[in-house]
């Protein structure tokens, strides 16, 4: 079992920094599958979750954006209601505390997935491993 | 109206005989007390006896922030530590270490002289009530003029800096007449009484204000006047030299009197040290002559001021200097803190995550605000790890300059890294 990657980037609140970053996806064309923004006073980190995860932090990198890539869980879950609920319920059992966490959703909209970033992710995937969830590897990896 | 009237008017022929008598005896009482001087005094040769003019104290060597520094804390005492002085004041240097004053009985007698002469110059009867605003404690600012007022024998009310609406009760409560604080609080004062819809001509019994330890402007100063409906008086000092009282306006509002007959003012040019043509600017450079616990020659305060030339119309034959003009460094203040961009370096390039490139905005009357840029590595997606971080800088900068700044993170490279001196402070204020 596996957890899948998010790209991160570090960005102080100024307007059209976003913009920017899309752009540099878009040109590359690099498809968004999920993104996710959180924001303090003062600055923010941007997440995503793309389909070329590894030409997405290069490009970045060289355009000069502070980003890192992380590990985290991808739990699977069907696309209805009480399904991030179930989830939560599991999470909290084994006391494993979210740091941030974000929704992506197939195209097919029969699947979806649960993203969590988690401080221990390889005690996370064990604990995870005993419950009845399914973790997803890397989304549909590069070619 | 005089406190010392004889000395206040004292002739120039008779001011300057006294000048060299206690110059004469203070170069004596330093070449035998303070190693250091005596040292300085031996690398250039010179004797207590060679100093026969006033003009000689050109050949006396200089003291700097430095020596202070380096002679912390009791190498520069001209009397035993115990016994000898019974005060200690400090004020922040560049490096950590800060600059420790000591006070004999004498020296706190003398400058509380010195500012009951200031008080009663600018009007000050035995009606007055002096509420003093400064932060007490190792800053001079407040004792010093505290001891001053209470040898005028008026009544004092420490308030201590901060907490503006019991500032404004106490005032009305007690009818303070006087207010002593620095320049940016008097402007948030003002706007909070204006906020509150009092009106100080109406509402309290304010005569005059004296404002000191930072820097303002001629048009602040009648804004200030204005707004409060008093008569603002400027004040200098410095820790070095026994805190306020160095030199202060009279009603004429036109310069500030420097008493001559405890201090010996040389205004030199800050490249050269030779002194500039009278009404030129320059650094003041400061020797004491009544000083018994630390007397200094010749400190170079880095302060940039001019000689007004001509007679005070108030009878006081004591030069006037202008209000501060600059710095001759790059020390900055805030809350009348002393700040160097050193400092702030310092304590930024000790926490891990930090890049090199900083910059400091100082904004309205009293806000501080470090940009500092994030290590490209330090990122690592995770929000925590960067609140940790700016928290960890406000509370390191905090125990280094005695103020919290606001503490923007950045990208690295986002601050203009310009050819030669980067620009390090951003001052928007509008003192």
């Amino acid at each position: 079992m596996s957890g899948i990657r998010e790209i991160s980037v570090f960005a102080e609140n100024k307007p059209g920094k976003i913009e920017k970053i899309t752009g540099v996806l878009a040109n590359e064309g690099i498809n968004i599958l999920a993104i996710s923004i959180a924001s303090t006073n003062g600055f923010g980190i941007i997440k995503f979750i793309v389909d070329k995860m590894e030409l997405a932090y290069q490009k970045l990198k060289e355009k000069g954006f502070t980003v890192s890539l992380n590990e985290v869980l991808a739990i699977e879950m069907k696309d209805m209601p009480g399904q991030i609920h179930e989830i939560a319920r599991v999470l909290l059992r084994n006391e494993i505390n979210m740091e941030n966490a974000y929704v992506f959703i197939e195209e097919s909209r029969k699947q979806a997935y649960f993203i969590v970033q988690v401080k221990d992710i390889e005690r996370a995937k064990r604990l995870l491993e005993k419950e009845n969830l399914k973790l997803y590897d890397e989304v549909k990896e590069e070619k | 109206m005089f406190w010392q009237e004889e000395i206040e008017t004292i002739d120039s022929k008779n001011l300057e005989k006294l000048q060299l008598e206690r110059l004469q005896k203070t170069v004596r009482c330093v070449y035998e007390n303070v190693p250091f001087y005596r040292d300085k005094f031996k690398d250039k040769s010179l004797k207590p006896d060679d100093i026969k003019t006033l003009q000689d104290i050109r050949k006396l060597p200089f003291t700097t922030r430095d020596d202070l520094r380096l002679n912390y804390p009791y190498g520069l005492l001209a009397v035993p530590k115990n016994g000898g002085v019974v005060r200690l004041h400090t004020s922040s240097g560049t490096t950590g270490k800060p600059k420790a004053i000591f006070f004999s009985k004498n020296d706190v007698n003398q400058s509380a002289e010195l500012i009951a002469r200031c008080l009663v110059m600018t009007g000050v009867k035995s009606d007055d009530i002096l509420q003093n605003m400064m932060t007490y404690g190792l800053f001079t600012g407040a004792l010093v003029m505290h001891y001053g007022a209470e040898k005028v024998g008026i009544l004092v009310i420490p308030a201590g800096p901060g907490n503006t609406e019991r500032q404004i009760a106490l005032m009305q409560d007690f009818s303070s007449t006087c207010l002593h604080l620095t320049p940016s609080y008097a402007l948030y004062l003002s706007e909070v009484m204006e906020s509150k819809g009092i009106m100080p001509k109406r509402d309290l019994s304010l005569r005059r204000a004296y404002l000191g330890a930072e820097p303002y402007s001629e048009e602040t100063r009648k804004k200030l006047e204005q707004m409060l409906g008093i008569d603002i008086y400027n004040s200098y000092g410095l820790s070095e030299m026994n805190g306020p009282g160095v030199a202060f306006e009279c009603i004429n509002k036109d310069g500030m009197h420097i008493w001559e007959d405890n201090f010996i003012v040389e205004i030199l040019d800050q490249e050269t040290g030779e002194p500039v043509t009278e009404g030129q600017q320059g650094e003041l450079v400061l020797t004491t002559l009544c000083r018994e616990g630390m007397p200094f020659l010749r400190y170079r305060t880095k302060d940039i001021a001019k000689i007004i030339p001509g007679k005070c119309r108030c009878g006081r034959t004591h030069k006037r200097i202008s209000r501060i003009l600059g710095r001759v460094d790059d020390m900055f203040i805030v809350r009348g803190v002393n700040i160097f961009p050193q400092q702030i370096e310092r304590v930024l390039m000790s926490i891990k995550g930090v890049a090199q490139n900083y910059q400091i905005h100082l904004e309205a009357y009293d806000k501080m605000l470090v940009k500092v840029e994030i290590e490209q590595d330090f990122f690592d997606g995770n929000i925590e790890h960067l609140l940790i971080l700016k928290s960890k800088i406000t509370e390191k900068l905090k125990s280094e300059i005695l103020i919290t700044p606001k503490v923007e993170l950045l990208e690295p490279s986002t601050l203009p890294m310009s050819e030669g001196k980067t620009q390090r402070v951003i001052d928007r204020r509008t003192l």
